[in-house]
């Protein structure tokens, strides 16, 4: 008896799966269909270039083509580990979004918390919609924006310091300063945007444990301590869990449109891993190590995704990626 | 959220009150920061270069001029020509990538689709593992020769994963009995789309049209790769990065209106540039941002 089982088993299990998938696919033609275009737009600009990243591995000169420049394995990895490159840029990415992770959440939820404290309609809708402004502009905007405040001639900034008969910086040449522009800009630029997510959130706290902590005497300072904050800790842990798995890449648009393309006064505080894969394409024409960097990125960024929805999975199942 | 705007105004404690006042006070302080520089570019673009070089940029234009604007347009073949780029650009971007995105994201939710994960994967996928740029650029212009070409700035811009998964959830609230009952009644998954779930979904639609629409409009990035200084007409926000990055661009289409070259308004133009590329950004903006809000919430809270 065993033995038939064993044999009839998979017999009948590709039968069904052979009808099965055929009906499957006619069932779900028109539906499957309406996918094709995402499909084919992801195909050509998202999956074809994957293979490319078979130039990390070889010499690429333009006169032989990608097959027939030399294969050198792991060379231009070497190369950039002994060069120091690989450790500037990637601790430059990892510490600016971390940075930005923490002070960017930190700030968001304040000004969540504030506004929700605000009674005025006006004022909260005149104030939003200031905030939310300097997310929708250009960041060749915001790079302009910067010169008009940090230029060392004509700049606003030099321009208050002289008045008040302080030395003027010269900002584009000091590489010091520039976490601190760099993380004040994307705090300006992200935080309005940022905080309508926690104010929905606070927006979804029910009333009545408000009102019942009032009647028990809590102040505002305790009612934000003990329920808000708490309150808000699972979008926190999503948001950050989220942003944790983007750690690697970077915003090329701010720091390139502030930087600028040509400063290499300021490389060792503003180089992250775009700026530097975009440098070895336009300006130095070394495609091998840009690729390189960028699969080390891709990949090692794969992994912080991983980790990062593991550890979603252990603190909420119901929130994890997949 | 009124209720509790009533029932909290009427015991105002001390602690309250410091927190109201505090809050009044640094949103008041932020807004004000975020705006500031905003002026700054728009005064500046009115301040005459002399007075630029002798007192710097001001938020308060010392010495009035629009010398800036009347070169900007002196020529205004080029503006218009970038403008009509990133008009057209725009405009077919989000028609093409909004009819896409819902199309993808209606599919997607279906219950009853049977390949819903694989593709949700495959589409998600694009965002952990990327080929990079390298690869990017050399298919764009080596493979399909998009140098050169608006279709570089179009193409790679009408999708994104995000977009597509915030239309599967917004169009989840949908209850499914509404295609099923549709379905009995012998409407195609097409049909019930287009002409039932389409029309549901308006406040979706604008929200993702918006994302997709300002996407292009502020798009910088795929035209400085793929579209070289000799093309005429180019993206504004290009056309922006050129006049801020190079002072020689600035100085040819001055030279273009027969203005002498010590007299160039250097950095007056480069702002009164700005000011025109963002202008209709900025006024059409304050009209669209609750769908903006609206869109985050919604995104928010469904995950």
């Amino acid at each position: 008896m065993e033995t038939t089982m064993v044999e009839r088993e998979p017999q009948k299990k590709l039968q069904r799966m052979d009808g099965g998938k055929l009906r499957r696919f006619w069932n779900n033609k028109t539906l499957l269909l309406m996918c094709v275009p995402a499909i084919v737009s992801f195909f050509i600009f998202a999956y074809l270039p994957m293979p490319g990243l078979y130039l990390a591995f070889i010499n690429y000169n333009y006169s032989d083509g990608i097959f027939k420049s030399p294969f050198v394995a792991f060379e231009n990895f070497r190369f950039l580990v002994i060069n120091g490159d690989l450790w500037r840029l990637s601790f430059n990415t990892v510490a600016y979004n971390l940075v930005f992770i923490v002070l960017g959440n930190v700030l968001q939820i304040f000004v969540a918390i504030l506004l929700n404290e605000i009674r005025r309609k006006w004022f909260k809708k005149i104030t939003q919609t200031l905030m939310f402004l300097p997310h929708f502009i250009s960041a060749v905007l915001i790079g302009l924006i910067a010169y008009n405040i940090l230029s060392y001639d004509y700049g606003l900034l030099n321009g208050i310091l002289q008045s008040f008969g302080m030395e003027p910086v010269k900002t584009y040449s000091d590489p010091k300063i520039w976490p601190f522009i760099i993380v004040l800009t994307y705090l300006w630029q992200s935080t309005g945007y940022g905080s309508i997510i926690y104010f929905a959130a606070i927006m979804g706290l029910d009333n009545e444990i408000i009102e019942a902590s009032e009647i028990d005497g809590a102040n505002a300072f305790q009612r934000i301590l003990y329920i808000v904050l708490p309150w808000l800790k699972p979008t926190f842990i999503i948001l950050m869990l989220f942003s944790l798995g983007g750690i690697l890449k970077g915003n090329f648009g701010l720091f390139f449109n502030l930087v600028g393309a040509n400063n290499t006064a300021l490389y060792p505080t503003t180089d992250i891993i775009e700026t530097y894969v975009f440098r070895a394409l336009m300006t130095n024409f070394n495609f091998s190590i840009g690729s390189a960097v960028s699969l080390y990125q891709s990949v090692f960024g794969f992994f912080v995704v991983l980790s990062a929805n593991w550890l979603v999975k252990k603190t909420s199942p119901e929130n994890s990626l997949f | 959220m009124e209720k509790t705007e009533e029932s909290r105004s009427i015991r105002t404690d001390v602690s309250g009150m410091i927190v109201k006042g505090f809050g009044y006070l640094f949103i008041s302080l932020f807004a004000l920061c975020c705006l500031l520089p905003f002026l700054l570019v728009l005064g500046t673009s009115f301040t005459s270069e002399s007075s630029i070089k002798k007192h710097g940029f001001n938020i308060w234009p010392r010495e009035f001029s629009t010398f800036a604007y009347k070169i900007v347009f002196e020529n205004p073949d080029l503006i218009i020509g970038s403008y009509i780029v990133t008009l057209g650009i725009t405009i077919v971007g989000t028609v093409v990538g909004l009819f896409i995105v819902a199309m993808t994201g209606y599919a997607l939710q279906r219950p009853d689709f049977g390949y819903r994960n694989s593709i949700s994967f495959f589409i998600y996928f694009t965002t952990l593992f990327s080929g990079g740029l390298v690869p990017f650029y050399l298919l764009m212009t080596q493979y399909l020769s998009l140098r050169d070409n608006y279709l570089a700035v179009l193409l790679p811009g009408l999708l994104s994963p995000f977009l597509i998964i915030m239309m599967k959830s917004f169009v989840r609230s949908i209850p499914h009995a509404i295609t099923e009952s549709a379905k009995i009644d012998g409407a195609g998954d097409f049909t019930i789309f287009l002409k039932l779930i389409l029309p549901m979904t308006t406040p979706a639609l604008a929200t993702i049209g918006l994302f997709i629409a300002l996407g292009y409009w502020n798009e910088w990035y795929n035209s400085m790769l793929f579209l070289s200084p000799d093309m005429k007409y180019r993206p504004l926000q290009l056309f922006l990065y050129k006049v801020v990055t190079s002072a020689e661009y600035v100085r040819n289409s001055a030279a273009a209106s027969n203005v002498e070259l010590r007299d160039v308004p250097l950095e007056s133009m480069k702002m009164a540039t700005a000011v025109v590329a963002t202008g209709p950004v900025i006024f059409f903006y304050p009209f669209v941002q609750r769908y903006f809000i609206k869109g985050i919430t919604v995104g928010a809270v469904k995950g």
